[in-house]
């Protein structure tokens, strides 16, 4: 057994296994399911991510089996970073869900709304990773559509844990979009099947699709995928579902949810299709930059805390479409700077927002309340949260020392690289916008010198989370070495 | 026209025709039957698409892609339905609401001004 | 044989760990822990004069300290102790130590001092690390990294007008530095190096070949470091941030960001350009003008006003540009004088702020107009404002005179005597707004409404805060007496010059 088929199926099948295990309504259970999933997943991500340094990429024909009819496994340096982060973000998410849904060990009140949240959160989450996972390490097309819709199915039930109704309107809305955007992407699957008879994204990358039918699938799945991450003007389901959910559940969404997605526009547009069309990374580029400014000021009008984070959200998924039109300058070269800039971007972003996710979770966690006028004066209480806020705001903002600086960093070599301009600006009016909403919230939390008196403990967990996620986005801006190391096995076109 | 090329022009023409009902129609239950519809317009362009390439090979890769198929749509088919009657159940509409609510910027918002 | 303990590689790494670590930990103290908090700020201040003084030991003996650290393929935090950045380093670590001592006493009933302490020492982190940055990317990195530590110092009181304060600041200043972060990624495609080199890194054939790219990558650079060294039109933020504590206003707006704007004006010039390269685009020409008018203009400003905090922070503006007008200028002995008026000035300055405090503090007097008596009530503390308000006119035998006396034997060498006619309507401007508020506290009749009216067999106010405007006091005037000296600030200006370490 090669490493790669060892910790590719321990990266899959723990989650998945897990899953199952966490299905059970014992307490002891239902921990010692995320306990193997978060083991599992970040044992297997790393024993992946030494194989992939030391033997270039990899795959895995699951029991023998090869394509057509068999599930190939396809490791590379970007897949396996996205599994390492994933891992990372989820075993700290997991560790703050724990405490979140309160003792998972006094499940008495089963039938009461904390109980059901309590109770299904775990397997569904557990569900969704083994789902994400399975993206990262696809290798056909149609591998990619059915880890999808599982990514999709238990994201949406996930937002309707919460029991108001407006999180159960966000969470049908996002099933919807959901479900829609993944046959959007089926539809260009058969188109693409009708023509060449295969779905293996090597075996298509070595066509190189062109032509009219092509072009229309690239279409249609670009649409799909981009309803799905929530580029603009596909945004307007995202605030609410990710602000609906219970807060590990927005963290999840936010952080980790839309860029399986966005791995799946990247995989299709570069590897797939070796760039597509220079005018269709233009427009993507044209979007992206259209969410960074329009999330932006959203973000800065919103009066709820989790709201004005999802709308961050929005604007920052811009960044990574930025990376697009960077990377592929001309026909036949593409930049290196600009795919580690744009995928440390994707990568900060998870750890940033997990953290203000999570934070923001504990600050009206402890005022039982989601209005930014109610958090006042929280941060003399929690000020290992606040930190968590602050310092993950840093880093979305881009400034030092964060993983975000350096991603801008890279992005901006890029552009000067490739001389173009506009997309400088673009990048530099970003960063101040966000700055502008991220210090919004930090006003308020200082605002008042006293703590609030209705207020709740917070669980030291939930706060440890939150501060490492915080910690790990600056730990990244120091020593970023390593991931771009990771990122470039392969690149964007490993075949 | 042959045969082949007539279910995957059918196929095309359900999938879009459904995409359509799919983002237009109001009720729940109408945009989850539209949903539903425009996987099995996609599943006939799958079945299609072997014959139209090699016509004299049966090629099981569309099948095993359509049954996998099935068992997705059965699955999110049970979840929508199951949220949309929780839907129901709190807001006694069918529908989804235009606005939303917690949106400053959306018609009928509580959210006071922001500063 | 023992290698002498200066030869240790790590020095630079620890002069910047030294303040960091205390940093870190305060920030899990609680409120109360005074005595711990106290312990912690007093060990790194130390620590850090500590490492100072051996790295001056050993670059005096020649050696040279780099450090460096891959963060990104071909990017590195690198630091370095050269003559240059040791000039600043020392100063930032001298005064910390002092204001350290005068922040314990000031801050003493204050709430949130955790926050405090923990900030101010991430700041004078940052501040070294710009001080030693051997690239530009190391420098934008603390560059950056210092506007947002100075933020929560900024808006410590948490009244509306430090939030609004804070704001201003935050927008001249992480405007700018978004312009700096362009200038600077463009001027490593453009170069393709970061890296800082005396007598600069830019090829004069390149220019020549695309004049515009250059120009444009120098005034991005150029606003970015202009907007911490408060070049006029962008000083705007400087007297708005005068809200901070005293400290804050002491330490950072007279000595630590400012200086780190000023310095890397001096980089910009002279280890990125080249003052050849940029003499030839002209630019060096741009940075005096503007320089110069900044010093008309702040002074005139600072002539109106009544608040002597705002006062002294006009007056900062005005002097901080001397710094760029000493290193624009195509001639060692101005580029003595301007690099030895970062010393001077940071001094200076430094005291004026102490004093204003510790009356503000004490007596609760702010304005100019308030001052009658205080001379009688508080006479060390007028006593050592009295010093530094002379120098900053600059009279011999304070260290201001020094500055002024190069800075003006320069301008001759360059062929720009103009900037004699600026120093002297300058030092004229110093006179009209400094004399007064002297001839008020000395000779006006004391003021009845007085917070603590008068001693009683006590020090006028708390140890901690007079001692370090004496001590301070008795530098500017030891380092303009002594300025023969080998290690005297002028020593070692010379010393730089001398070595081509511009």
């Amino acid at each position: 057994m090669t490493p790669f088929e060892l910790w590719s199926t321990v990266v899959i099948f723990g989650p998945l296994l897990a899953s199952v295990v966490a299905l059970s309504a014992r307490p002891a259970l239902l921990r010692a399911g995320l306990v193997l999933g978060s083991l599992s997943a970040l044992v297997g991500s790393a024993g992946l991510w030494r194989a992939v340094i030391l033997y270039g990429p990899g795959r895995h024909l699951l029991g023998g089996w090869g394509q057509p009819l068999g599930i190939e496994l396809w490791i590379d340096g970007f897949g396996v970073a996205m599994l390492a982060v994933t891992a990372l973000v989820g075993a700290l998410t997991s560790l703050y869900a724990n405490s979140y849904f309160g003792d998972l060990s006094e499940l008495s009140v089963r039938e009461s709304p904390a109980g059901r949240g309590a109770r299904f959160f775990a397997p569904l989450w557990l569900l969704l990773w083994t789902a994400l996972n399975g993206i990262y390490l696809s290798a056909d097309l149609f591998n990619l559509y059915v880890t999808l819709e599982i990514l999709g199915l238990s994201a949406a039930a996930i937002v309707t844990l919460a029991v108001s109704r407006q999180a159960t309107v966000a969470g049908m809305r996002y099933l919807l979009v959901s479900l829609i955007g993944s046959l959007l992407y089926l539809l260009g699957v058969a188109l693409l099947y009708v023509q060449y008879g295969t779905l293996s994204l090597e075996g298509l990358a070595a066509i190189g699709p062109s032509g009219p039918i092509p072009a229309i699938a690239l279409a249609a799945m670009t649409v799909g995928m981009a309803a799905k991450t929530a580029l603009f003007p596909f945004h307007a389901w995202l605030p609410p579902a990710h602000a609906g959910a219970p807060a590990p559940g927005s963290a999840i969404l936010s952080a980790l949810v839309v860029k399986g997605s966005f791995f799946i526009l990247v995989r299709l547009w570069f590897s797939v299709y070796g760039g597509g069309s220079p005018e269709g990374l233009v427009l993507l580029g044209v979007l992206g930059s259209g969410a960074i400014l329009w999330g932006s000021v959203l973000a800065l009008r919103q009066v709820s805390l989790k709201r004005l984070i999802a709308y961050s959200t929005v604007a920052q998924l811009g960044y990574l479409f930025v990376m697009f039109p960077l990377l592929i300058p001309e026909p036949g070269l593409w930049n290196a700077d600009a795919w580690t800039g744009g995928l440390l971007l994707a990568i900060s972003h998870a750890l940033a927002k997990a953290a203000m996710f999570l934070a923001a979770g504990n600050m009206s966690y402890a005022v039982a309340q989601d209005r930014l006028t109610a958090i006042s004066g929280v941060a003399h209480r929690l000020p290992m949260s606040f930190f968590a806020f602050g310092v993950g705001g840093l880093s979305l903002a881009g400034l030092p020392p964060s993983a975000g600086f350096v991603g801008k960093w890279l992005l901006l070599r890029s552009a000067f690289e490739t001389a173009h301009w506009i997309w400088i600006a673009v990048i530099a009016v970003g960063g101040l916008l966000t700055i502008a909403y991220v210090l919004k919230v930090l006003r308020y939390a200082l605002d008042r010198d006293e703590a609030p008196e209705d207020f709740r403990p917070v669980p030291r967990r939930m706060e440890w989370a939150a501060a490492l996620l915080a910690l790990a986005a600056m730990a990244l801006g120091v020593r970023a070495l390593e991931l771009v190391e990771l990122l470039l096995v392969g690149g964007p076109f490993p075949w | 026209m042959n045969p082949v090329d007539l279910y995957m022009l059918a196929g095309i023409a359900i999938t879009l025709i459904a995409l359509y009902a799919a983002l237009t129609r109001a009720h729940l239950f109408w945009k989850v039957l539209a949903i539903n519809l425009m996987g099995t317009g996609i599943f006939l362009i799958l079945l299609a698409a072997p014959s139209r390439r090699t016509p004299e090979i049966a090629d099981p890769l569309p099948q095993a892609m359509v049954l996998t198929g099935i068992v997705v749509a059965v699955a999110a088919t049970a979840l929508a339905l199951g949220i949309a009657l929780r839907v129901i159940a709190r807001s006694d509409l069918p529908f989804l609401p235009d606005g939303d609510e917690d949106d400053p910027d959306s018609p009928g918002s509580t959210g006071e001004a922001s500063r | 044989m023992v290698s002498p303990l200066w030869a240790w590689d790590g020095l630079p790494l620890a002069v910047v760990l030294s303040s960091f670590v205390p940093g870190v930990l305060i920030m899990f103290l609680r409120e109360e822990q005074t005595l711990l908090r106290n312990t912690l700020n007093m060990t790194g201040a130390l620590a850090k004069v500590g490492f100072v003084g051996l790295m001056l030991q050993g670059v005096a003996a020649g050696a040279s300290y780099e450090w460096a650290f891959e963060i990104l393929p071909g990017l590195e935090l690198s630091l370095a102790g050269d003559a240059l950045a040791l000039l600043f380093v020392t100063l930032s670590a001298v005064l910390w130590l002092v204001t350290t001592v005068y922040a314990i006493g000031y801050m003493e009933a204050s709430r949130n001092r955790t926050r405090f302490f923990a900030f101010f020492s991430l700041c004078v982190t940052a501040t070294t690390g710009i001080a030693m940055a051997g690239d530009l990317f190391t420098f934008v990195i603390f560059y950056e990294a210092l506007t947002w530590a100075t933020y929560p110092l900024v808006v410590h009181s948490g009244t509306p007008e430090a939030i609004r304060a804070g704001r201003t600041y935050l927008a001249y200043t992480l405007g700018a530095g978004a312009i700096l972060v362009v200038g600077a990624v463009g001027f490593e495609v453009t170069t393709g190096t970061v890296a800082f080199a005396a007598g600069g890194v830019v090829d004069p054939m390149a220019v020549e070949a695309e004049p515009i790219r250059y120009l444009l990558l120098f005034l991005c650079l150029l606003v970015g470091m202009g907007v911490k060294s408060a070049i006029f039109p962008i000083h705007g933020w400087l007297p708005t941030a005068m809200v901070a504590p005293a400290p804050v206003s002491a330490l950072l707006h007279a000595v630590a960001v400012v200086k780190a704007g000023a310095f890397g004006v001096i980089r910009l010039i002279h280890s990125l350009f080249g003052i050849e390269v940029s003499w030839e685009m002209g630019l060096t020409t741009l940075v005096a003008v503007l320089a110069s008018f900044t010093i008309i203009y702040a002074s005139v400003r600072a002539l109106a006003q009544t608040d002597i905090k705002r006062i002294l922070a006009f007056s900062t503006v005005s002097q901080l540009s001397y710094i760029a007008l000493g290193v624009a200028l195509l001639d060692p002995l101005a580029q003595v004088g301007g690099l030895v008026h970062l010393v001077h000035q940071g001094i200076m300055k430094i005291t004026l702020f102490f004093c204003a405090g510790v009356i503000a503090q004490t007596l609760g007097v702010k304005t100019v107009g308030a001052m009658g008596g205080v001379a009688r009530r508080m006479p060390l503390t007028m006593a050592a404002f009295t010093v530094a308000a002379l120098g900053m006119i600059g009279l011999p035998p304070v260290a201001g005179f020094i500055s002024k006396w190069y800075l003006g034997l320069g301008a001759l060498g360059a062929g720009a005597p103009w900037v004699i006619l600026v120093l002297l309507a300058s030092s004229l401007l110093n006179a009209a707004y400094f004399l007064p508020i002297l001839r008020t506290a000395y000779f006006d009749e004391p003021s009845e409404s007085w917070s603590d009216p008068w001693p009683h067999h006590r020090l006028e106010a708390d140890w901690r805060m007079v001692l370090p405007a004496v001590i301070t006091a008795a530098l500017s005037l030891a380092v303009g007496v002594f300025a023969a000296s080998d290690w005297s600030p002028l020593g070692w200006a010379l010393l730089i010059v001398e070595r081509g370490g511009l």
